[in-house]
């Protein structure tokens, strides 16, 4: 098995190359729309890592994505700390509130695992909604500064989209290590792993510390671009966003979720410009990809253009 | 109310009374949830849509009949069975011919769904707040032991358990109520005797959207009807029928109470985080009870 798969291999590139072109060419919104997507599609990414590879239904992701963004934010309004201190503290808290949330949430199996971290996220989101004198309760916290070199939208596209490259290839790289394929493993059939002395739980805890690590790092990522952080970053209805954009990319594919963060970002933006209704767009639009493209539009184009055998690589022999 | 003021006997006794009221409106969300989910195994997410729309068709039942009473009353009948016209269109146009499919996707149409009526409810009744008045004999409040209760509060107090029982009649005792919690159990052998398992399906679905919106009806004159309502109530009702387990009537029940009463008690001892109360409280529960205090149907 190749870990590099050429077509999808020349794609990328391709793809990367016109993104780095593009900044220079588009307006500053058009950028500013593009770094938003790569944001959103990070956390989308790191939320794949356990919902579509691991199969466990982690509801409450925006959680660590919010608390490592409040991190930065509050390091760097309220401490003399330097940036990096704060860019590095962002993920790593992040990495340890999942920790202690997902260690109680893999006791538990499927919708009480989903129910178990909406209500220990719903503690955080409650307390960064209500702790006035620390988050600035509903307003949040506006106008971070940034250091220099990433203060304006160009410069901070680039960093953005150096940091998302740099977090997709150790994404990939874990789901090609023999550590992604049991993850997979435990998905398909968690007795049989459990059976050749796989020890499931510490597999999915493990998995879960590392998407909440990502998370973070979209956390971090967002404050360089909009230098503010509020509550409904914590808030659940963008955690069902980002566990739609899986689903709408394609859940069992790597790059799927990418795509349904660009789809869902600019449906909410170029929709948003014509009509205040853009939600109701995107339901309509969702429900016909539930009735026509069941495997999420990544999946659907694979199938149809695609030699990329992803399906067999990630599903393994039965 | 500052943090640290004495906690009278009388306060207490007002806000658990709040608290078992508020419970009751609780109790009658998060029990249609709960039947939905424990007869179609979908966790509906637009069911705090449906609670919505059930408290703006209230609103707007209650300007078309002139208010007052006669308002009140038509708006507590009318709104929730428009609610089940909604979820009925809903169901047999599209929902039904998902049954076959994956779990997630039945889950994402009723996101979809949720977009779709949110979008609706604001372009039907815009973004503005919208309240409407109880009617003169639900006003005002009745003094109990030195604590003034509110009349509208005892009012939620006597519907809560007539809807619980009517429910529990209703689902023991008729028979489409006994084929439904059959088809929960094995929808298989349900469809294997002859029964139409897809209409057993569009019943239990619309009855849970009824109560849905029976619950918004109600909540209706002690709230300022407004978009976004439906996101509070949705996440509360989910986290109660988890903690009561799953498609557990009476489980509803028990979480409701808990949820209600953790959540107008955190308002006494810490204004501030009393929101975080009640999800402190469903984390307890389902540490100590990970699959719901009551037995679930799942």
């Amino acid at each position: 098995m190749a870990i590099w798969n050429k077509k999808s291999f020349a794609f990328s590139v391709l793809l990367l190359i016109c993104l780095v072109i593009l900044p220079f060419f588009l307006p500053r919104f058009y950028t500013y729309i593009l770094a938003s997507i790569f944001v959103m599609a990070l956390l989308a990414m790191s939320l794949n890592l356990v919902v579509g590879h691991g199969g466990l239904y982690q509801f409450h992701h925006c959680v660590f994505y919010g608390v490592s963004a409040y991190t930065v934010a509050l390091i760097i309004t309220k401490t003399p700390l330097p940036y990096w201190v704060a860019f590095v503290a962002g993920p790593i808290v992040a990495m340890l509130v999942g920790f202690f949330i997902c260690w109680f949430c893999v006791r538990l199996s499927k919708l009480y695992f989903a129910m178990l971290q909406i209500s220990l996220g719903s503690l955080v989101w409650a307390l960064a909604f209500r702790w006035y004198s620390l988050t600035g309760g509903d307003d949040g916290i506006h106008g971070v500064p940034m250091p220099e070199f990433i203060s304006s939208t160009k410069s901070s596209y680039y960093f953005i989209l150096i940091v998302l490259v740099a977090s997709l290839i150790v994404l990939y790289l874990i789901l090609k290590s023999p550590f992604g394929a049991t993850l997979q493993a435990t998905r398909d059939n968690p007795e049989r792993c459990e059976a050749v002395g796989i020890n499931v739980r510490r597999h999915q805890l493990v998995a879960l510390v590392i998407s909440t690590f990502f998370a973070g790092v979209a956390g971090v990522l967002y404050v360089i671009l909009e230098q503010s952080v509020f509550p409904d970053l914590l808030f659940w209805v963008l955690s069902l966003e980002i566990f739609i954009m899986c689903l709408l990319g394609g859940w069992f594919t790597f790059a799927g979720p990418m795509l349904g963060a660009a789809i869902m970002v600019s449906l909410r933006t170029f929709v948003g410009i014509y009509t205040e209704y853009w939600t109701l767009v995107l339901g309509i639009i969702l429900i016909l990809l539930i009735f026509f493209l069941p495997e999420g539009v990544m999946g659907f184009l694979l199938s149809k253009f695609g030699s990329t055998p992803e399906q067999a690589d990630n599903g393994g022999s039965h | 109310m500052e943090a640290g003021h004495t906690v009278t006997l009388a306060a207490m006794g007002s806000h658990f009374f709040v608290g078992l009221s508020r419970a009751m409106i609780l109790f009658i969300v998060s029990s249609g949830l709960s039947f939905v989910l424990g007869v179609l195994r979908v966790p509906n997410i637009a069911h705090g849509s449906l609670y919505m729309i059930g408290a703006f068709s209230a609103f707007a039942v209650s300007i078309v009949a002139g208010g007052g009473a006669t308002g009140f009353w038509l708006a507590l009948i009318v709104a929730p069975l428009v609610v089940a016209a909604v979820s009925f269109i809903a169901e047999r146009s599209l929902f039904c011919r998902l049954y076959e499919r994956e779990h997630l996707m039945l889950l994402l149409f009723t996101f979809a769904l949720m977009l779709i009526l949110d979008d609706l409810v604001k372009i039907v009744w815009g973004a503005e707040y919208r309240s409407i008045m109880a009617p003169d004999f639900l006003k005002g409040s009745v003094t109990i032991f030195k604590s003034s209760f509110p009349r509208y509060n005892l009012f939620l107090l006597i519907v809560g358990p007539i809807v619980a029982v009517a429910l529990w009649l209703f689902t023991n005792k008729s028979k489409i109520g006994k084929i439904a919690r059959a088809a929960a159990v094995d929808r298989e052998m349900v469809g294997a005797v002859g029964i139409n398992v897809s209409w057993v399906f569009a019943f239990a679905f619309v009855l849970g959207c009824f109560l849905a919106g029976l619950g918004g009806a109600l909540v209706a004159p002690t709230v300022s009807i407004t978009l976004g309502m439906d996101h509070d109530i949705i996440i509360e009702a989910f986290l109660i029928v988890t903690i009561g387990g799953l498609g557990n009537m009476w489980g509803a029940m028990v979480g409701s109470l808990i949820f209600g009463i953790t959540q107008s008690f955190g308002v006494l001892l810490w204004p501030q985080f009393a929101i975080v109360f009640p999800y402190a409280a469903v984390v307890i529960v389902l540490l100590l009870r990970p699959t719901g205090l009551l037995k679930s149907v799942w």
